[in-house]
């Protein structure tokens, strides 16, 4: 943009946004130069800070007709930089954006602004026992919007599924400034499951500004089992040992050594001092649930359990989550920096790339901290190293990146809930033909033809919409200098 | 090669995915349009196409590629019937969630083209929740993969669930992945007699509200029907808190096969509503049966075109199964311009299934 049409843009989205819903100043815009994925750093052009649909769809229109690019931004604890700004952008911030519009319990639906918190739908439903299942370690701080546009999983979607089972509709401002509603209140709408595309889309494909919830009825009890193997190798003989026998836990995480010690070091859980430490949570009937988790503790001592505690109460299973879901940010206690990945594997692959992990962690000399939903076979392995020793964040990098590649040879995937955003773009093509990556951009080139959402997100290569293969026609954006081929 | 089906159009019977491609290729590059086709139980669903050149059998392509059961996932080419899958997952104590129509018959591919789950959506997901990869051969040739073989999986668009219920309209499934379940250990179902619409409705918001677990719940006229699954224990401790909401008796399985024996009965139709107006969404139809997500099947012989507009009031929809005498699929809605660009994206030249779709799609 030309310094003239600089201003005139902020000027005219001052008029949509008045005086406290832009931010242009440098100081401030730095707030917004990353999300929690904090190597990736671009100011952007703008912030717009709309507090109605309305106002969404005045900035998105000014975007389209300027050929602005813009990224929509929930909370910002995106892990893969899925909400980075794109130079000269404008970041539409959807914070201010927190209503939650409807509660209808008999249909255990409720329909919220993209800023309200996860863990806000469930406090506006917890008195008559209903919650909202998707819970992303983040939850008391991330928002819908940005677990819509990341499908956002947690520790039980083993069972009870991503958020795009828990997304029944959509309210969405497409590329273009129109309005369009994606799904409903009740459930195969006629048409394409376009809601199902729309979640997960990592912010490509528009800005979701209302969304149908679906709740869930609290069960009757749960029950979490604590279990201390000797090693991770052995509690995963314990969860193959649970699934073989026809159960499916609400939740099933694993943590090895070096996890547990730094978790106990930020949260005192108080876990037992062992190899590989297991956590299986049943909830459901209590009568059901009392016969499977003797099943389980029957198991698990078959596979080597020395230590077996059943949290009980709430605060009981509470302190045993905590723990868990601190596990990230209690790497800090045990390191100064480190990276925290996220690949899936098939369930069963687990001893083999913990084993490779092992070697590569002897050959670079970088400790590696593993913290698994063993259940679903989704690994956050977290590379520690530290920033001032010359070599160690490159060496942890590649590392980092080197156990993705073994999740793809074993049939897994590069992210199971962080998503792809920017940080791992290049390596969908490992994981994805060439065919596979351009039938997905027809997806792209339907909702966004100008790649003005998220672009440069998601992709390696971006296709030209309209582009016959083959033969080289350079595209009008390109010629305007918009976009660029590479 | 041979001619004989409604269409007068010529079957043509791939072997594998790259002779689906070729086939489809040189469909889309000589205008001739396709309709794609399993088991044939449900051709007549949809709108009748506007066009149909090639019978695009899938039969052939029947195998289940690989049940990693231990990981809980299968992979299956399209032409295997739902029937035939289950057989060989419950060589494990394994099932595939779900229970469609005609399952003997019936092929994956058709069941995720035609988005039929049946009444185990209320415990396990629908179609669409169970799939977790896809392999589709689009109107140019082009063979594309989406998802994958493990349950967690965000990287790239999930084109899965697109496919599942776009009637063959952006490309034709050749493979797909699901995520599987155990084999329940004790399965017991119950009826609770109701005398009326209302108390049907009462039944179900009250199971519904309750803490148990049902696997299924769906009421036909004069009964409500739940499905339990689990140790006998919990069953045992499910049935005596459902005896609150009326009087209940064990039932037989064939309970479940109440919506295949309408069919029985000429012309169906597909409605759905909330939960919270079954009883008014029920009262249009003389036989029916309706599951406690608010999607129900009826026969109906009188004005559809009151009938959709009732039901779209209400936030539903009416789609009409077979034999559609006007629009299948009534009002798609403000989004559909954006189908439409979806479908030119993937099929440009109208040659998979043209016209069959919402809005002419």
């Amino acid at each position: 943009m030309n310094p003239n049409t600089l201003r005139e843009t902020l000027d005219e989205l001052r008029g949509i946004l008045g005086l406290h819903g832009l931010i242009s100043s440098s100081e401030e815009l730095r707030t917004y130069e990353c999300d929690a994925l904090t190597n990736f750093r671009v100011i952007p052009g703008a912030v717009a800070l709309p507090d109605s649909t309305a106002q969404v769809q005045a900035v998105v229109r000014l975007c389209h007709r300027e050929r602005i690019p813009f990224v929509a931004r929930g909370a910002g604890t995106g892990l893969s930089g899925g909400a980075l700004p794109v130079a000269g952008c404008i970041v539409i911030c959807l914070a201010r954006m927190k209503r939650i519009l409807e509660v209808d319990l008999p249909n255990a639906r409720v329909v919220v602004e993209p800023g309200v918190i996860n863990l806000d739908v469930t406090g506006c439903v917890a008195s008559a026992n209903y919650f909202y299942a998707p819970d992303p370690s983040s939850q008391s701080v991330c928002s819908i919007g940005g677990n819509v546009a990341e499908n956002s999983g947690g520790a039980h979607c083993l069972k009870y599924g991503f958020t795009t089972t828990h997304v029944l509709g959509l309210e969405v401002v497409l590329p273009d400034g129109s309005l369009v509603h994606f799904g409903g209140t009740t459930l195969d709408t006629p048409g394409y499951d376009l809601a199902g595309v729309f979640v997960g889309s990592e912010g490509t494909l528009g800005i979701a500004t209302k969304i149908i919830l679906r709740i869930v009825k609290r069960p009757e009890c749960v029950r979490t089992l604590l279990a201390a193997f000797h090693s991770p190798t052995e509690a995963g003989a314990a969860v193959s040992g649970i699934i073989a026998a026809g159960m499916l836990p609400a939740a099933i995480e694993m943590m090895d050594n070096l996890a547990i010690q730094a978790a106990e070091a930020a949260v005192h859980a108080n876990y037992p001092d062992c190899g590989g430490l297991l956590l299986v949570e049943l909830d459901g009937p209590v009568a059901e649930v009392d016969a499977l988790m003797a099943h389980v503790d029957e198991i698990c001592r078959k596979h080597g359990a020395w230590e077996i505690r059943v949290a009980q109460s709430e605060v009981q299973r509470a302190l045993v989550w905590k723990g868990r879901k601190a596990a990230f940010a209690a790497m800090g206690r045990i390191s100064p920096n480190y990276i925290v990945q996220d690949g899936v594997i098939p369930r069963t692959s687990l001893p083999q790339i913990l084993s490779e992990i092992d070697q590569l962690s002897t050959q670079t000399g970088l400790r590696v901290a593993n913290v698994f939903h063993a259940g679903d076979g989704n690994l956050h392995p977290l590379v520690l190293y530290d920033r001032r020793i010359a070599g160690q964040e490159k060496a942890a990098e590649r590392m980092s990146e080197k156990i993705l590649e073994l999740c793809i040879e074993k049939g897994g995937s590069i992210t199971g809930e962080h998503g792809v955003g920017e940080e791992k773009k290049h390596m969908m093509s490992k994981m994805f033909a060439e065919p596979d990556l351009d039938t997905m951009q027809r997806v792209r080139c339907a909702f966004d033809p100008l790649h003005l959402s998220n672009p440069t997100k998601v992709f390696p290569r971006t296709r030209l919409c309209g582009e016959k293969p083959g033969e080289y026609i350079p595209h009008p954006l390109e010629l305007a200098g918009v976009v660029e081929r590479f | 090669m041979s001619v004989g089906n409604q269409f007068g159009a010529t079957v043509v019977e791939p072997v594998d995915e790259n002779e689906t491609a070729a086939i489809l290729r040189s469909a889309n590059e000589s205008g001739q349009a396709v309709i794609p086709t399993g088991g044939g139980t449900k051709l007549d669903w949809g709108n009748p196409p506007r066009k149909a050149d090639l019978l695009l059998c899938m039969r052939r392509q029947n195998r289940v590629i690989e049940h990693a059961w231990a990981d809980l996932t299968v992979t299956v080419e399209a032409g295997c019937t739902v029937a035939e899958l289950q057989r060989t997952l419950a060589q494990h104590g394994q099932r595939l969630a779900i229970d469609t129509l005609w399952p003997e018959r019936a092929t994956i591919g058709g069941i995720l083209s035609t988005n039929d789950s049946g009444s185990l959506r209320l415990g396990y997901g629908a179609l669409r929740d169970l799939i977790i990869g896809v392999t589709l051969v689009l109107a140019d040739g082009t063979i594309a993969k989406s998802g994958g073989k493990v349950v967690k999986n965000v990287a790239g668009y999930d084109l899965p669930k697109l496919a599942t219920g776009g009637f063959g309209t952006l490309g034709v499934i050749t493979r797909a992945v699901f995520r599987l379940h155990p084999l329940p250990r004790n399965t017991r179902t119950l009826t609770v007699a109701v005398d009326s619409a209302d108390a049907m409705q009462r039944v179900i918001l009250a199971i519904l509200d309750a803490q148990l677990a049902p696997a299924a719940v769906q009421a036909r006229n004069g009964s409500v029907d739940i499905l339990l699954e689990g140790t006998l224990d919990g069953i045992a401790a499910q049935q005596s808190a459902i005896k609150q909401f009326g009087e209940v008796r064990e039932g037989s399985p064939d309970v479940w096969k109440a919506r295949e024996e309408l069919w029985s009965e000429g012309k169906i139709v597909k409605f759905t509503t909330l939960p919270s107006k079954i009883a008014a969404a029920s009262a249009f139809f003389s036989r029916f049966v309706i599951q406690a997500t608010g999607i129900g099947y009826a026969r109906f012989d009188g004005d559809l075109e009151k009938l959709r507009a009732a039901m779209e009031q209400g936030g539903g929809s009416l789609v009409i199964l077979g034999g559609a005498t006007l629009d299948a699929w009534g009002s798609p809605g403000d989004s559909f311009p954006l189908m439409r660009a979806v479908k030119a994206q993937f099929d440009p030249k109208n040659t998979l299934n043209p016209g069959r779709f919402v809005g002419g799609i």
